[in-house]
């Protein structure tokens, strides 16, 4: 099962919060910490796409979004 | 807030008058990897890491005030009846001109204590690692502080000291693990 690469809590919201409380905060869970020793032969982008991604390996690839793409939802 | 019981976590006794062991334990007491710089870091990480996670970095935290307690009950221990002869023999000439035997928060260089041994990166798997980082490099510590050492009553201690360290990197190590699990995900069979 593939693991996502971004998770969520809900901090603890106070009624005496001064400002807008983040409801849901989310946090990277980037792939290398899934990956244990990496196995041979793992499909690989072509040289152009690694290029531009930074890893010959898609499953090393995470894109990171702004926060506001992230899926964190304020009150 | 904390409630305070007199006593330490673990007995400390010191067969030997050493000023140069106290030299070395400062280490512990001020250094990078000691356990005022674990106290704190754990302590303020608190703050902004997920609830799951929270509780186990305020009572590790905790325990590293108690940790402190021992390491400063044997520096103290160890100099308190030391001449300034003594001291200057041991190396502590230094730390002598300018504490008496007080202790103070420096390493055994005599390099004071510096927030910048600390971090707080706010991303939960950094700072978990981190932290897991800084167990196995006190573990270390109190291993070069054994080897050092042949007070067989002081290093009981120390190996109790040590020993916790490991339990602690293991709970940071299955805090990590917590942080990624996937727990919002269904699971189909």
């Amino acid at each position: 099962m593939q693991p996502t690469y971004t998770k969520y809590y809900y901090p603890y919201v106070s009624p005496f919060d001064p400002c807008k409380p983040i409801l849901k905060k989310s946090y990277p869970t980037p792939p290398q910490l899934y990956m244990g020793f990496q196995p041979p032969n793992l499909p690989q982008f072509n040289p152009k796409e690694a290029l531009y991604h930074g890893t010959l390996w898609p499953s090393l690839y995470d894109e990171y979004n702004k926060k506001d793409y992230r899926g964190d939802e304020h009150d | 807030m904390w409630y305070y019981e007199k006593k330490l976590q673990y007995p400390v006794k010191v067969r030997e008058c050493n000023p140069r062991l106290a030299k070395y334990l400062i280490e512990q007491y001020g250094g990078a990897d000691g356990e005022l710089s674990a106290a704190l870091r754990y302590l303020n990480q608190r703050y902004t890491i997920p609830g799951k996670v929270i509780g186990l970095l305020n009572d590790i935290g905790t325990e590293e005030f108690a940790h402190l307690e021992m390491i400063a009950t044997m520096i103290y221990k160890l100099t308190k009846d030391a001449t300034p002869e003594m001291l200057e023999a041991a190396g502590l000439a230094p730390h002598y001109v300018n504490h008496d035997s007080a202790l103070f928060y420096h390493n055994s260089a005599g390099n004071p204590w510096t927030a910048e041994y600390i971090q707080a990166k706010g991303d939960p798997i950094a700072d978990i690692y981190e932290d897991i980082a800084a167990e196995e490099k006190a573990r270390a510590t109190y291993q070069w502080i054994i080897n050092m050492s042949d007070d067989p009553e002081l290093n009981d201690s120390l190996k109790f000291l040590r020993e916790r360290e490991i339990v602690h990197s293991q709970r940071f190590r299955e805090a990590a693990e917590i942080l990624k699990e996937d727990r919002d995900k269904k699971i189909f069979f």
